[in-house]
């Protein structure tokens, strides 16, 4: 067993209670239970060790090379907290059993709380900051999923997204800091961050960093001012809240604060932003939930509270304010976690949550009335409980610090008064639901809930109870553990008895109860007091603050895209002209190589033409056929170029694809308008003609750079190789069908996917078909002329004896399947063109899909069958017969690929230009065919 | 040579880049089919400039580059299967959207849009 052990098996445990839910609610809690035990008990395991000081860590080598690295480790602080979340875990997954009624879909539920369980243990369980927070952002996200259980309520939708928008804002944040802090250190390693806290307070961006990670943490624990999307979470299931707001997520932010207590802690920032935001988020909270009617509103703002306290402990600066500080998280997650489920059993058994509904229910439930008490006198501070004793650390703490300089008095004054508040509010939960007088319009009349519901209460309870009569010998060990875990020194004296004698903590103590119960007594007037304001919902003030930035988003980004693909594409080329022109003037070339070869009168004479038709083309756009000509003027001097400059594959296919394109054009064009208004502004053409200048500029420029350095090339392997090891003499070829087969294979299927899209395009479209031309003339009656009918009709096998032969020859000699295929596509469409669709149709009754699909099976066909012959994927097979009357010939498994590609450039020419053809007459296609 | 070569290269991404600027869609295609000879004359002459070196075994001295040639060549293709996509495209773009405006509606009459809330017509 390992610590990594724990996420797998709690991962594990997620799709559990999914798979169980079948078996009824009972088995499918208890298989529930079972990962969280597994996980607790394993860490029970390991509690000898680690309160013996021993630190357990555990590395995992992920991706050594990108440096990532996954790590646990478990001091006393981790300890601690793993114990609360799987401890508390499992009560409130028993708990839950009772809650949920049979109708609503536990699964769900089980698996979503699995989910956040395993995300806090593996927050507190992390030796790696990233880890760390992967794990942080999963609680975000998976407390969402539960806080939004209920999604048909309003209120649970609401209250989910504000706190994910809160907490993951704040995790963003976070991730900012410990970005910064693995800067800084040099290693996101938590042990060597721990280590490097004189290095972290030194560096210059200290405040930075200590900001980013404060604010991580407290929105996550609802500090003020992020308080205010926790009272907004109770909209969740009740077991929910009771897991969350005691032992989890707002308890992840304050472990935070506690891990990075020895890294960014001990300076006056530090002292001065954690202690004010404590403070008044403790007073603040106490006073708030004193005037809550709903329970949970009121146990929600003195979770607030409370929260404020432990940070308001961790921000002074005597050390014994951080033990004190570990012991509250302890004792407020046991005694909160009991109310809630105090509050949910109120809630499940009456219908309600509303205190003035609520009254005199000791008569119906004194067993719950009687648990409800002793946790409520625990969060109130009354001796010989939990809550009391860290509360007596606190209010000592408070006198014995000098944080705030002169104004240093301050906190213990509004830590009594907090105190009173607390006393108040807690009197108020009792009073006023249990006694009080009556019950009136409730729901459901009252009963005491199934005895298994009280059984986590239970738990709960006697722990407050031994712990606050036993402290020391229950959590000692763990709290000092914890402590040195935090302070990484030598841990300060301190006693965790119940007695320390007449001092002031215990005045201050007492002047809170006495002051606490002489507020509920005046309640009436404060309550007067506090109606005259206007009750200001954080909801709508958050909605709109939402809304604000949804609106401001949307300014921008209508400013910025307004939907004109023109302008993008001008912005994209401005940006592109940016990033090259930049290096480009940074950059000297020293042209080594520069040009060495004289130019011909033909060559002038060509690039001349070459630029004249280029331009004419843009001059001429708008006369849509006249730049069409044009066009093709420079795409043949591209092909006559390519020949002369020893490429006569290339100049083969581009004067096949350069009539095949021809026809595509002149088709379409059939059916788009023939001329172009003109709607450019002059500015807009003069910016255009810039844009298009410079990246012309830019481009000639790079080519010049680097055709005129010398060449080193790979292809000297190819030449050398590409008779005795792909049997060909034409390198290009040989290149394209052996050496590159991969590739070509890859090509071909482009292509045909292409050819598919466009058949799927050209599906049941609907075109007007026009009957005249841009002069008004008709078009011609005589659609199939008789010359071109016989002369095409007689050079069709011409054409495919000669696309036959180069086919053949292609291995050797210019040539190929490439241009093959362009030539039998061809002339096939020339006979579209001489005879018209209705002639063909019968004649011709090809599938030009089959055909695309045929040529790509042939050609992978013969890559994998080297398989057969136990050679790597493509490799080609030829060897020398003689033949008798034809002499020796040569057979290469090349010619089959080659054969394939032929196919696929057949299939997906005509399959374009055959089915744009058919659009204009009646046999168009149609989505089923 | 290699400057004349260049330069044509440069004015043929020019056209092409102008044309891919404009408003109708026809224009981009033509734009398109022109960048894509520059860009095919571009990487080809990655493999240098050679005269009468065919890449055929045993017909000259010194061979061109076969490599680029190859890979020009599938581009020449791939590229002509890309400019028909897009031509088909733009006409099921008239089809279904009635123009052949690359944005798929008229560009605000901005003079309009300002008489009219100046209040004149």
């Amino acid at each position: 067993m390992s610590l990594f052990w724990i996420s797998v098996i709690m991962m594990l445990g997620v799709i559990v209670p999914v798979l169980t839910e079948r078996y009824g609610r009972t088995v499918n809690t208890l298989f529930t239970m079972l990962a969280p035990a597994i996980a607790l008990a394993y860490i029970g395991s390991l509690i000898p060790a680690v309160l013996a000081g021993e630190v357990i860590t555990e590395t995992f080598e992920w991706i050594p090379a990108a440096g990532l690295v996954l790590s646990m480790r478990l001091d006393g602080l981790a300890l601690m907290f793993a114990l609360l979340i799987l401890g508390i875990g499992l009560l409130i997954i028993f708990y839950a059993r009772y809650y949920l009624s049979a109708s609503e879909a536990a699964g769900r539920f089980y698996a979503y709380l699995i989910l956040f369980m395993t995300a806090m243990l593996s927050i507190v369980l992390a030796n790696n900051v990233l880890q760390l927070w992967m794990a942080w952002e999963v609680t975000s996200i998976s407390s969402f999923l539960l806080i939004s259980f209920w999604s048909a309520k309003t209120e649970s939708r609401k209250g989910a997204r504000m706190a994910l928008t809160v907490t993951g804002a704040g995790g963003l944040a976070l991730l900012a800091g410990l970005l910064l802090i693995g800067d800084i250190v040099g290693s996101y390693n938590l042990e060597v961050i721990l280590a490097s806290g004189d290095l972290i307070r030194e560096h210059m961006l200290y405040p930075v960093v200590l900001i980013l990670v404060l604010l991580g943490a407290f929105t996550k624990s609802a500090q003020f001012p992020f308080h205010f999307w926790l009272p907004h979470a109770m909209a969740a299931p009740t077991p929910v809240s009771a897991y969350l707001h005691s032992a989890t997520m707002v308890k992840a932010g304050i472990f935070l604060l506690a891990r990075f207590y020895p890294v960014l802690n001990g300076t006056d920032m530090w002292f001065l932003i954690v202690t004010m935001a404590g403070l008044v988020t403790l007073v603040l909270g106490a006073y708030v939930a004193l005037f809550k009617h709903d329970l949970k509103g009121l146990l929600a703002y003195s979770t607030v509270s409370h929260l404020g306290l432990i940070v308001l402990l961790l921000g002074l600066d005597t050390q014994l304010a951080a033990v004190a500080a570990l012991f509250h998280i302890m004792n407020h997650a046991v005694f909160k976690a009991s109310l809630f489920m105090a509050a949910g059993i109120i809630d499940h058994e009456t219908g309600t949550r509303d205190m003035r509904q609520l009254s005199g229910l000791w008569r119906f439930m004194p067993h719950t009335a009687t648990l409800a008490m002793v946790a409520a006198a625990s969060m109130a501070g009354v001796p010989l409980l939990n809550g009391f004793l860290s509360k007596e650390m606190f209010f000592a703490e408070s006198i014995n610090q000098e944080t705030l300089g002169f104004l240093s008095w301050m906190v213990p004054v509004l830590a009594t008064l907090a105190g009173i508040f607390a006393v108040a509010y807690s009197l108020r939960f009792i009073h006023d639901v249990f006694f009080n007088g009556e019950p009136e319009g409730l729901p459901k009349s009252p009963h005491e809930p199934p005895r298994f519901m009280k059984i986590p209460v239970e738990i709960l309870i006697a722990l407050c109870l031994i712990v606050g009569m036993f402290p020391a010998f229950v959590v000692g060990d763990l709290l000092a553990s914890a402590s040195t875990a935090v302070l990484r020194t030598e841990l300060p004296y301190y006693s965790l008895s119940i007695w320390h004698g007449f001092n002031i903590p215990l005045l201050m103590s007492i002047i809170a109860i006495v002051g606490g119960i002489v507020v509920y007594a005046v309640r009436r007037h404060l309550f007067r007091f506090q109606a005259q304001f206007a009750e200001s919902d954080a909801k709508l003030v958050f909605e709109g603050m939402v809304q604000w930035l949804v609106n401001a988003a949307t300014r921008v980004d209508e400013a910025l895209s307004n939907g004109s693909l023109q302008r993008y594409v001008a912005a994209l080329l401005t940006f592109a002209i940016l990033l090259t022109a930049v290096p480009l003037l940074n950059h000297n070339v020293t042209l080594t190589h520069p040009d060495n070869q004289p130019v011909t009168f033909v060559e002038v004479v060509a690039a001349v033409l070459l630029c004249l038709s280029a331009i004419a083309t843009v001059i001429y756009h708008r006369k849509r056929a006249l730049a069409l000509v044009t066009l093709s003027v420079v795409g043949l001097i591209v092909s006559v170029a390519f020949a002369r400059f020893s490429a006569p594959d290339l100049a083969l296919t581009q004067l096949a694809v350069e009539v095949a394109a021809v026809i595509l054009l002149i088709l379409a064009l059939y059916f788009l308008p023939k001329n172009t208004r003109t709607e450019s502004s002059p500015s807009r053409v003069a910016r255009d003609i810039g844009i298009a200048a410079a990246i012309g500029g830019i481009v000639a420029t790079i080519n010049y750079a680097f055709i005129t350095q010398p060449l080193d090339s790979i292809s000297d392997f190819y030449l050398a190789n590409s008779k005795t090891g792909g049997g060909g003499t034409n390198a290009v070829n040989v290149i394209l069908v052996d050496f590159r087969g991969l590739d070509t294979l890859g090509e071909i299927l482009v292509l045909g996917i292409a050819a598919l899209g466009i058949f799927k395009l050209l599906a049941d479209i609907k075109l007007s078909m026009i009957s005249a031309n841009e002069r008004g003339l008709p078009w011609s009656e005589d659609k199939h002329p008789p010359i071109l009918v016989m002369i095409s009709q007689s050079l069709l096998p011409l054409a495919l004896l000669v696309s036959f032969y180069i086919f053949l020859r292609g291995h050797n000699m210019p040539g190929g399947g490439f241009i093959a295929g362009l030539i039998t596509s061809i002339a096939l469409i020339q006979q579209y063109i001489a005879h018209g669709v209705d002639w063909i149709k019968p004649r011709l009754t090809i599938n030009y899909q089959s055909l695309i699909a045929w040529g790509v099976l042939i050609a992978a066909f013969t890559g994998i069958a080297s398989w057969a012959f136990g050679v790597p994927f493509m490799t080609t097979w030829f060897d020398y017969f003689d033949i008798p009357l034809i002499g020796e010939i040569e057979l290469a498994s090349a010619l089959v690929f080659d054969l394939g590609v032929y196919l696929t450039v057949v299939g997906a020419t005509l399959l374009i230009l055959a089915n744009l053809g058919k659009l204009t007459s009646v046999h168009r296609p149609t989505a089923e065919e | 040579m290699e400057t004349l070569y260049v330069v044509c290269v440069g004015v043929i991404t020019a056209c092409g880049v102008f044309l891919c600027l404009r408003g109708r869609t026809f224009s981009i295609v033509v734009g398109l089919t022109m960048l894509s000879y520059a860009v095919n004359l571009f990487l080809f002459s990655s493999g240098r400039l050679h005269l009468d070196g065919a890449a055929v075994l045993g017909t000259s001295e010194q061979y061109a580059d076969p490599l680029p040639q190859a890979l020009v060549l599938t581009a020449i293709v791939i590229g002509f299967a890309m400019i028909a996509f897009v031509v088909i495209l733009a006409m099921r773009g008239r089809a279904d959207l009635g123009n052949d405006l690359v944005d798929g509606r008229e560009p605000p009459d901005t003079k309009k849009l300002v008489n009219s809330s100046r209040g004149k017509v």
